[in-house]
């Protein structure tokens, strides 16, 4: 019962966050110097004066701006998010087309940096002091404080052209036909370089937040328990600290999915990643608004849905979460 | 002051981290007479290395001096860094003040907003701002600050609501002080140690968000900054990979300076605050 109430409260703030960037995504456009049509119509309204005359119908722009807002949620809420004026087709077919490709992307990225970030944080608190956990402490700083756009070029100069182990950009080898296994490797290989260098601020926050986790958790009435009644070394690491280390690690996760989608148009920008982090790069550019605003509308949705599967997950992970919200 | 400058000094992570950002300080405060004129003038041949006579980083495709623009550079990527903070931590602390202080319902209905606008996709929202009002200091300053204000406000709020119920803020009830002389007076005082040491580490992801924003291209194009050089260098990255990496190493040693001032400036101003993100 707890539980299910539990649930039920987090799926009610899941509503209100896409409520409150419909809202956002609205005002933005109401805020925008100049027509919301012509905003909504990008370029093409210069073009064509029935396009923008079309749009205002369709978003009720000529109505009161409540009755502005509702029609636009009802629009967000059913997906219908327009057309772009570029591509001539539904943002909506577009976005859904680039989706994969962002979340292949992410998802290696995210996993990759909690495995290794969490791995990092305990082989560091373990031997707090030493010369490994200097080392680790220092890389983190060091990794925290770069700009990921500019590791991703600087690995595409060392990697790709000096080195020639790894392709520099793109998905998939261009005209290489493959098919099986041979194209899975490619992708692979092509995924290598942008996701661990998207991964690498991550792993330098999990490694100091785990640090941080382990060394409490290390002087802890319950490991000392262990310790005394003779439980192995190894063991106590595993199950006593460990788990309880990687609870705020949990609690940063959460946190982390929409700042992971917004590096995630920096990495596909720099190594040409067809996702929807490029899609919002190209759509800058094109002042294709409808577009942006559909990209920043999935990517926001997409960090609800991440959030309720990690709530659940954290739930069970940790029942006493349930007294604490 | 001498005695906190002095501590926050004896400290390796302090004193690094001072160094650092003095060094960057020193350079955007002298770059118009180390650089007099435009950064965006043709000065030389174009595509001249690093350690070229004259040109200690080098010139780009249009013969510019890189060192110049590194130079320049610094002042946009420190102001911008500041004053996207300040505007930052001033939404922050009035929202985690009002929140903390008052409770109950308007405690509630602030901390939801606070969450909800900690979840969406902040650098996303960031772009959209830039783009929709149009690449300009303010735009850049204004959406840097929209995204970063909430851990501030649940730092503050949470500040907030442990002081409220010590004895001296009792005391400051009793005596009748209005609620704006308790805030500003007893409560807020109490709060600025975790709050410069949020602003410091604040101030670095400001400028990594700045150097971003420009790198993709929507920078100031009036201002030249070291995201939009990383970015600018990125056509020629084979022939002249320095034109993208000396930019870069200036932003991490700011961003680095800034984190350690942070890390030392928590050491000195409350031993037991423990680093949060």
């Amino acid at each position: 019962m707890d539980r299910l109430l539990f649930f039920a409260r987090r799926c009610l703030k899941a509503v209100l966050v896409i409520l409150f960037v419909i809202a956002i995504n609205f005002a933005l456009i109401r805020a925008a110097p100049g027509d919301p049509a012509t905003i909504l119509a990008g370029e093409a309204g210069a073009v064509d004066a029935g396009f923008v005359e079309r749009i205002r119908k369709e978003y009720g722009l000529d109505k009161p701006v409540p009755v502005q807002l509702l029609t636009y949620m009802k629009q967000l809420l059913t997906f219908e998010l327009g057309n772009s004026y570029r591509e001539n087709r539904p943002v909506k077919e577009i976005v859904l087309e680039k989706l994969p490709a962002t979340l292949l992307l992410t998802l290696t990225a995210f996993v990759f940096s909690v495995i290794v970030g969490v791995g990092l944080g305990i082989a560091a608190a373990r031997r707090s002091g030493s010369v490994t956990d200097t080392l680790i402490t220092a890389g983190s700083l060091v990794f925290f404080a770069m700009p990921l756009f500019w590791i991703g070029l600087l690995a595409i100069v060392l990697f790709s052209m000096k080195l020639g182990w790894l392709p520099p950009y793109g998905m998939s080898t261009v005209g290489a036909d493959l098919t099986g296994w041979q194209a899975w490797m490619d992708v692979a290989k092509h995924l290598l370089m942008p996701a661990i260098t998207l991964g690498l601020f991550y792993v330098a926050i999990y490694t100091r937040v785990t640090r941080a986790a382990a060394l409490e958790v290390m002087d802890q009435d319950f490991v000392k328990t262990a310790r005394a009644k003779g439980v192995p070394d190894g063991r106590v690491w595993r199950h006593h600290i460990l788990r309880n280390s990687v609870l705020p690690v949990i609690t940063f996760i959460s946190l982390q999915a929409g700042h992971i989608l917004g590096g995630s148009v920096l990495i596909e920008t720099v190594f040409a990643w067809p996702g929807i982090g490029r899609l919002a790069f190209d759509a800058l550019f094109q002042r294709d608004y409808n577009l942006l605003l559909a990209v920043f509308f999935v990517s926001s949705v997409m960090v609800v849905i991440f959030n309720l599967v990690a709530d659940l997950l954290y739930s069970l992970a940790d029942p006493r979460i349930e007294l604490q919200s | 002051m001498t005695f906190f400058l002095s501590r926050l000094l004896r400290q390796p992570a302090g004193l690094a981290g001072s160094l650092m950002l003095a060094a960057v300080l020193l350079l955007a405060l002298c770059a118009h007479w180390l650089y007099p004129g435009d950064p965006w003038a043709m000065v030389a041949d174009p595509n001249l290395p690093p350690w070229s006579p004259g040109y200690p980083f080098g010139t780009d495709m249009l013969g510019r001096d890189v060192a110049a623009g590194v130079a320049h550079g610094a002042r946009v990527s420190l102001l911008i860094g500041f004053v996207a903070t300040a505007v930052a931590v001033i939404m922050g602390t009035a929202l985690g003040a009002v929140a903390g202080y008052h409770g109950g319902w308007i405690d509630d209905l602030l901390m939801r907003f606070t969450e909800i606008s900690q979840t969406i996709p902040g650098f996303l929202l960031a772009l959209l701002m830039v783009a929709i009002f149009g690449p300009s200091l303010y735009s850049i300053v204004g959406a840097i600050s929209v995204i970063s204000w909430p851990s501030v406000a649940r730092l503050v709020r949470a500040e907030f609501l442990s002081l409220r119920t010590r004895d001296f803020v009792k005391a400051a009830v009793l005596g009748g002080q209005t609620d704006l002389r308790i805030v500003f007076r007893q409560i807020l005082p109490n709060t600025l140690s975790p709050i410069v040491v949020a602003a410091s580490l604040m101030m670095a992801t400001a400028i990594l968000l700045e150097s971003a924003i420009s790198f993709l291209g929507l920078g100031d194009r009036r201002l030249i900054s070291w995201g939009f050089m990383i970015g600018a260098g990125r056509t020629t990255l084979l022939q002249s990979w320095w034109l993208s990496a000396i930019p870069g190493v200036a932003i991490f040693v700011t961003v680095l300076g800034l984190n350690l001032l942070g890390d030392g400036l928590s050491d000195v101003l409350d031993p037991k605050l423990r680093r949060e993100r």
